[in-house]
């Protein structure tokens, strides 16, 4: 949480928004039409802005304006955006060893704050949790730069777009520049053969279960490739120890 | 275009819904208190869980076109987000990578229609 002293003072957090200021541009971008769509989807500016405040979450607010525009039943809205924020649950579980000392509300102010961009750039800079509390205050404050870079860049940006809506037209494909940042990241991922097998596999199954209901693909594709890249890890393993 | 125009209880009711949901989803972990280590495997295989999810959203968005892999090399998303990953690669720079996908993207979109 970026508004604590703690960690808005400590150097990680000047040297995480440094590190994470590349991103913002493309984050703007996609902000920026994620904001006109909202409001070209019929949702009222004050709706907007809650959306924006609140949800906080780019996909499941883009899955679910098709189907608030379509009047679809407030339980399938709901069950959407969790289905499509279901990766989040795989995040936290990663993340909880990187910040169990801190108290409860604080880590899940850290949590709530923590979308796709922050989580990976973070377990990118830091491989592994710390045990010792220097450590992990870096840790924690370095968390709370990046999470804080990612949230103006969003919020200014879906703000931007709400108030343009009607001068910026969707078809100009603006919102492309969301995801050539995340081809960056996912380019910035792949340092390991085994990460690119997994990259391969998650593409793969995520194109081939494409047409499961409520964005189900990513969930599936997160854990086939977990599972498939570990078996590969330990089947190499095991024949490396059998040649030796 | 007034600021409250259109709003309706049933629709930020829904926000409403989507925040827990946002707010569950991503501090499921966090909640509890109790002393628990993942074990070694699960946290071995948690390093593939970045680039899996990755891959998974964007390459879905960039070779699909209406829930449908391309049957058309004439498009214009695969072509910038090549472009893009060349420029990562070459100079390992996100903002460089945005500038050139965008600059491959947008000629191709809007003139040629891809």
């Amino acid at each position: 949480m970026f508004f604590k002293a703690e960690n808005y003072r400590h150097p990680a957090f000047m040297e995480a928004v440094r590190d994470v200021a590349p991103q913002a541009p493309g984050l703007a971008a996609w902000g920026l039409m994620t904001g006109v769509a909202m409001v070209n989807s019929g949702l009222s500016v004050f709706e907007s802005i809650a959306m924006t405040l609140f949800v906080y979450a780019g996909s499941s607010q883009l899955a679910a304006l098709p189907l608030i525009a379509a009047g679809a039943p407030a339980w399938v809205i709901v069950a959407t955006g969790f289905c499509v924020n279901l990766r989040f649950m795989v995040f936290s579980l990663h993340l909880r060893q990187y910040l169990m000392h801190l108290p409860r509300l604080e880590r899940m102010v850290h949590g709530y704050l923590t979308a796709d961009i922050s989580y990976v750039l973070f377990t990118r800079r830091f491989a592994n949790p710390s045990e010792d509390p220097a450590d992990q205050l870096a840790q924690a404050a370095s968390l709370a730069g990046n999470t804080c870079m990612m949230w103006v860049s969003w919020i200014a940006a879906s703000f931007a777009g709400i108030f343009l809506a009607n001068i910026i037209p969707t078809s100009w494909g603006l919102g492309f520049a969301g995801t050539l940042c995340l081809v960056g990241i996912l380019c910035s991922l792949a340092s390991t053969r085994m990460r690119i097998f997994a990259a391969g596999v998650a593409a793969v199954t995520a194109i081939a279960a494409y047409n499961l209901p409520l964005k189900f693909n990513i969930i599936m594709a997160i854990g086939v490739a977990v599972v498939l890249s570990m078996s590969l890890e330990r089947f190499l393993k095991m024949r490396e120890g059998q040649g030796a | 275009m007034s600021f409250f125009e259109g709003t309706d209880i049933w629709t930020l009711a829904v926000i409403a819904g989507l925040t827990v949901v946002t707010l569950l989803t991503r501090t499921f972990f966090f909640f509890s208190s109790e002393e628990w280590a993942l074990p070694d495997w699960a946290q071995r295989g948690l390093q593939y869980a970045p680039i899996a999810a990755m891959a998974a959203v964007v390459l879905p968005e960039v070779l699909m076109q209406q829930g449908q892999f391309l049957h058309n090399w004439m498009d214009a998303r695969w072509m910038g987000a090549a472009v893009g990953a060349a420029v990562y690669f070459w100079r390992h720079n996100v903002l460089l990578t945005i500038v050139a996908g965008m600059l491959a993207y947008l000629p191709l979109h809007l003139l040629l229609g891809w």
